[in-house]
This record gives C-alpha cells, structure tokens and sequence, in this order.
C-alpha cells in the first residue's frame, strides 16, 4: 500500500560534504518491501517547488517505524530539505516503486554492490538484507571527491568495500569499473545504482551475470500516472513497449528496458 | 440535497469535479487511493487511432508553481484503450470523457467512432491543443476554420457529446470559441497547457528532451480564468475549466469566471487525493459564501443583477 503521509523528522545531519542523512518515523515504514524502493517528498509546503522529490530509502527500523534518506543538497528542493529539524514534519508519498531482489542471491554465494556518488545510499539496506540471509557482500563504491564520502565505515562493517573517487583523494582514481576490473573480484550477482554511464558500463561488462540495475529518470506523479519516466524496453527497442521507472522500477534486471 | 450535481451535455455529474486528462492515467493508479466513484467524471489519457511511444526523455521539467511536460501523447492506441482500459473503468459509477488527439483529421474522426462507442463514454473531448506533438495538430487548435471543419466532421460519427479543447496558445480565444460552436461543438474545455521552456544552468541546453512543454499548475490559473471569463460571455457552450486548480476556492472561482464544471490536473501528482478532499470540502465553503448550490456561481463575475456574495454569513 501507498500512504501520503506527514512523517515526523526524528533526526538530520549532515555526513560529508552537503550529503544529508535524514532519519523520519511514518507508517509507511511497514509497507516497505525491498532495499531500493523509494519515497516521493514534499520539501515544503506551497507551490514552490510544487512537485515532490524522489529520493531512496537508504535504511530502514521496523521496530521503531524510521526510515533514513540520503541526499546531496542539489537544488531548491533537496535545499529546502536540509533546512528541516528535528520534530517537523514533511509530506511524504511512499513506498514507490519495486527495489532489489534478494532472492536472486542464494545463501552461501557472494554478491557485488556498486554504487556511485548518491547512488550509494540504497544499497546499504541492501547490504544488510544480503548479510542476514548469509549473502557474501562485497562492496564497491564511487564519490566524486574524498570530502563526498559517506557510509563508507558502515560499509566495511558488512563486508568488503573499495572505494573510488574521480579526483583520485581518496581510494582508487577513477570508475568504479576500473576498481572492479583491476581487483580481479568474484562474484554472483551484481546490485548497482548510480549514473547512467556507470551503469551501461556494468551491463556491458557482466552480460554473463545476474545484474540489477536502480535507474533514475525525472519524475512527475512517481505512482505511474503521468508518464514521465518510461523508457523503451530491450525487446522492442524503437516501438511502443514500455517500462515506466516510477512503477515498474527503478529496479531492472539488465537487458530489461534500454538504459 | 445534492448541492454539487451539474447537468451538462451527455454529463450527468454528481459534483463537478474530475481529474484532467494526462494527469490520471486510466484511473487504476488512483484508485489505490481512493474509490473512484466519488469523483464527477475521470477526463481519459488522450486517444490516437495508433499507438504512440510520445517524446524521449526528460519529459517533465519544473518551474515556480508550475511544471513543463512534453510527454508527447503515449497511449496504446485507441483500439486497446476501448477493449482494455474502458471496460476496467466501467466497474466504477463515473461517466467517462474520452480525450481524443490525432495528427490529421481522418485519425481523429476514426478514433472518436470507435472511442465513443464504450458504454461508459458519456462525452469526448476533441484534444486540438497538444502542444508536444511536432505534425499537424497545431493547426487544429489554432486556425479557427480549420477547428470549426474537425469539430463537424467528428460530431457527425460520435455517438456521444463532443466538447473541444481550447489551447491557451493563441492570439483571439473567442474566435476559436465561436469556430468550434458553430461546428456543433456540445461544449468546451479549457485550458491546455502554455508552450514553455526551461534551461539547464550547466549546459545551457533545454531541460526538456523535446526543447520545449506545456506549462501547467497553479502558474497558469489567472490565465485560464480570464480565458473562461471572456470566453464564456461570448459563446452558449457550458465550460468544463482547467488549470492551475488545487482548492476548493480555487473551484468556486472558476465557476465565477464562467465554468459549469472543472478538471484538476498537476494537482494530483502532488497529492494524489486531491480531488476527493476538493469534493469534500465543497459544501462548506458553498455554507461559508452563502451559496446554495454550486452551479449559481457560474459566470458570477459577469452577470448582471445578481446578489453580491454574503460575506457575513
Ligand atoms: C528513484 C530515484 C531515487 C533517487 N534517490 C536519491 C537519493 O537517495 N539521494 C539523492 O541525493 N538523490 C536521489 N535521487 C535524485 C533526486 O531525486 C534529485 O537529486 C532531486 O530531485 C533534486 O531536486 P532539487 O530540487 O534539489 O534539484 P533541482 O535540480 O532544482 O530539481 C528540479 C527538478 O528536476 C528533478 N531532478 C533533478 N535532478 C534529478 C535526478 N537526478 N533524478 C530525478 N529527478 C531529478 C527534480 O525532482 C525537480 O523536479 C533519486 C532519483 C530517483 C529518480
Ligand atoms: C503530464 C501531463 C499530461 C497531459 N496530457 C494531456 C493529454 O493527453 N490531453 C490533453 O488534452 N491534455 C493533457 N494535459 C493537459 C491537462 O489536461 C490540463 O489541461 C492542464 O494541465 C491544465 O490543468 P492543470 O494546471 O490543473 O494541470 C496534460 C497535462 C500534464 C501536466
Ligand atoms: S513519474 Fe509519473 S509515470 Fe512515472
């Protein structure tokens, strides 16, 4: 079920260079199926801006009805976002959309996250989940620059994790894919979220691989409604197939939909 | 007593409110929210004879109280919206209005025969006012003729009342108004959205994949509303008024420019209740302005001799 919700801010810091985690208690939170759905945000109230934001869930807390967020201070609405304190509370649509598949990772076998810039915070739910279940995680993930880093500590508490910056002040210089290649890694499944580029260059890379892939795409509705966010699908690639990424994603299985 | 019902061509409406066409998809993601049959009417996807793909993306870009889109028309045809989306909506006590757009005129009078034969298609809407479609269309909604000849030409196959879309994207609405009333047109519908664009401050480029999309939400309201209050004084069409409607305020207000009843469009992708909370809230505003029923507010603006608002009670 999809609730719209007024969430309570429980707590919001800000955990590297304009990188905010924001943590929010709501009924929604027992709705949530999968690490990689998201939630469609209200940053403030009025017309501008009018439309919601999407943004992942990063982590959830059953126990305590909290999700935590994870953004980087963009535009007016993720700006907007910042400014929130604890105890306010903020229009929220969710959960949107269809996240990883955890299933597709078996007990015993070993699965590779790689994410890029703010395409990092839905895999760390994802990781926990893999974990739990006895999924061998290994992580790999890119920031622009050191400053940029987060999550990177809580990362290498689930497994082994590798991280990249464009920059090179931090970690390995350059792609994500670069580290992949070089380290040699091995693995089953692959979970990414990310740039665009980044991820047809996972999906080039590992055609003989169970991948996932999070796409992103301008939303308008973010329920299915408006048609904003479709993209053709791989089997009918100039026709009128369709996978829209709001309601049919933003988890695809490679080769799905043309990316 | 049913404060809210409005008899209109074809439209026997229990409250005025509907959904406005592209901004509801068929109705199956909203009715997750809510039961559909408390709405007046559901305003369809629009309708071509073929199927469409529409615009590459980015097709939706944002603006101060507003939203620029260019989804470009995507809809599967009018074939499999009559034999797969109809019949699921028929579940629900909600006349249909079937928005219908086309690229010539043999396209739009061979989608309006087959749309308007669905059961629960009380009434079309001719769509002369896509802005994101790059062939013909334009022409339609904006050389007055042109209009006036599409709107005969479909009146004479639809089995149910044709309302006509007006596109904001004129110089002389009145002469598109009076075109389409004397083609035979049952009613009208307006406002389109307003041809805008945006740029991206990095590459200087057009957000919008197609360059530029139509402007809707609460930007576009004193624009409908002086359309409809001039529009309305000139032609004996009921108005169906559009954009920028997010209150029930904002209803009653249309309804003083002229409107007989409004669609609510960008509204539901910020909250998808909002048509049934507009519903609700109706009565007591009417209670507030000291109105009876709503349809005494239409063309309150203009008419002679009426009662001034009691703005004590
Ligand atoms: C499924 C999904 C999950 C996302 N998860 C996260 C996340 O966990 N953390 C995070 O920091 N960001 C995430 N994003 C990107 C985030 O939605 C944008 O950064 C945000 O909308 C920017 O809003 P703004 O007002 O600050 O920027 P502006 O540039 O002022 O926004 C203008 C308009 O463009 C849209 N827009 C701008 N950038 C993007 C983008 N990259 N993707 C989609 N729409 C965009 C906005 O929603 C808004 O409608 C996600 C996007 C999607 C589609
Ligand atoms: C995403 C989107 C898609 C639309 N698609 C259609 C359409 O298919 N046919 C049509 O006649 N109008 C379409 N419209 C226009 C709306 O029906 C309405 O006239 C306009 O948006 C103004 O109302 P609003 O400000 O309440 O949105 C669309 C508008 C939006 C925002
Ligand atoms: S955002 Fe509206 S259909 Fe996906």
């Amino acid at each position: 079920m999809i609730r719209k919700e007024l969430c309570e801010v429980i707590r919001q810091t800000e955990i590297a260079d304009s990188i905010f985690e924001m943590t929010v208690k709501g009924e929604m939170v027992k709705d949530i199926r999968t690490p990689g759905q998201f939630v469609h945000v209200k940053a403030a109230g009025g017309y501008d801006p009018l439309l919601r934001r999407p943004i992942s869930i990063s982590s959830i807390d059953r126990s305590k009805n909290e999700l935590t967020m994870i953004y980087r201070k963009e535009g007016r609405g993720t700006g907007l976002l910042s400014e929130k304190k604890t105890g306010e509370a903020i229009d929220i649509l969710g959960p949107l959309g269809n996240g990883f598949p955890l299933d597709e990772a078996k007990t015993g076998e070993t699965a590779l996250l790689v994410g890029g810039g703010i395409g990092v915070p839905p895999l760390y739910e994802l990781s926990r989940q893999l974990k739990a279940k006895g999924v061998k995680v290994i992580h790999v993930l890119g920031f622009q620059t050191k400053d940029s880093i987060f999550y990177d500590s809580k990362f290498e508490s689930l497994g082994e994790t590798y991280i990249a910056t464009a920059d090179g002040s931090y970690g390995a210089m350059g792609f994500v894919t670069d580290v992949i290649r070089e380290l040699k890694l091995q693995f089953d499944v692959v979970y990414a979220c990310g740039p665009t580029p980044m991820l047809r260059a996972i999906e080039q890379n590992y055609q003989d691989k169970k991948v996932f892939l999070s796409l992103e795409e301008r939303m308008g509705c973010g329920i299915g409604a408006c048609f904003a966010c479709v993209c053709h699908t791989t089997d009918d690639p100039k026709g009128f197939s369709y996978k829209k990424v709001c309601s049919d994603g933003p988890v695809f299985r490679a080769g799905e939909v043309v990316i | 007593m049913n404060r809210l019902n409005i008899n209109l061509p074809g439209l026997d409406l229990k409250n005025p409110i509907m959904p406005a066409s592209g901004c509801f998809g068929f109705g199956r993601e909203y009715s997750q929210f809510y039961n559909l049959d408390v709405l007046g009417a559901i305003m369809i996807k629009a309708a071509t004879l073929e199927p469409r793909f529409g615009n590459p993306t980015p097709r939706v870009a944002e603006t101060s109280a507003g939203m620029l889109n260019a989804i470009g028309l995507q809809n599967p045809g009018a074939h499999k919206i009559l034999t797969e989306e109809l019949p699921w909506l028929d579940q629900y006590d909600v006349p249909v209005i079937a928005n219908i757009a086309g690229s010539q005129e043999d396209d739009y009078v061979e989608t309006a025969r087959i749309i308007s034969q669905a059961a629960n298609v009380h009434a079309l809407e001719l769509n002369i006012s896509c802005p994101n479609v790059k062939t013909g269309g334009i022409a339609f909604g904006t050389i007055p003729d042109v209009a006036k000849q599409l709107t005969r030409k479909v009146k004479e196959v639809s089995a149910v009342p044709v309302y006509v879309k007006l596109s904001p994207n004129v110089s002389n609405i009145i002469e598109m108004a009076k075109s389409v009333e004397d083609g035979g047109a049952d009613g009208l519908t307006m406002i389109n959205t307003l041809i805008g664009m945006r740029l991206d401050l990095k590459t200087g480029k057009p957000i919008l994949a197609n360059s530029t999309g139509g402007l809707s939400g609460p930007a576009i309201k004193p624009v409908a509303l002086r359309m409809i209050y001039e529009v309305s004084q000139k032609t004996k069409l009921p108005i169906i008024g559009m954009g920028g409607i997010q209150s029930a305020e904002d209803v009653v207000e249309f309804f003083y420019a002229g409107a007989s009843a409004v669609a609510v469009g960008t509204a539901n992708f910020v909250d998808p209740f909002v048509c049934p909370t507009i519903i609700e809230k109706l009565p007591s505003l009417l209670d507030k302005l000291g109105i009876e029923h709503i349809s005494e507010c239409t063309g309150r603006s203009w008419k002679r001799n009426e009662q001034p608002v009691n703005h004590r009670a």
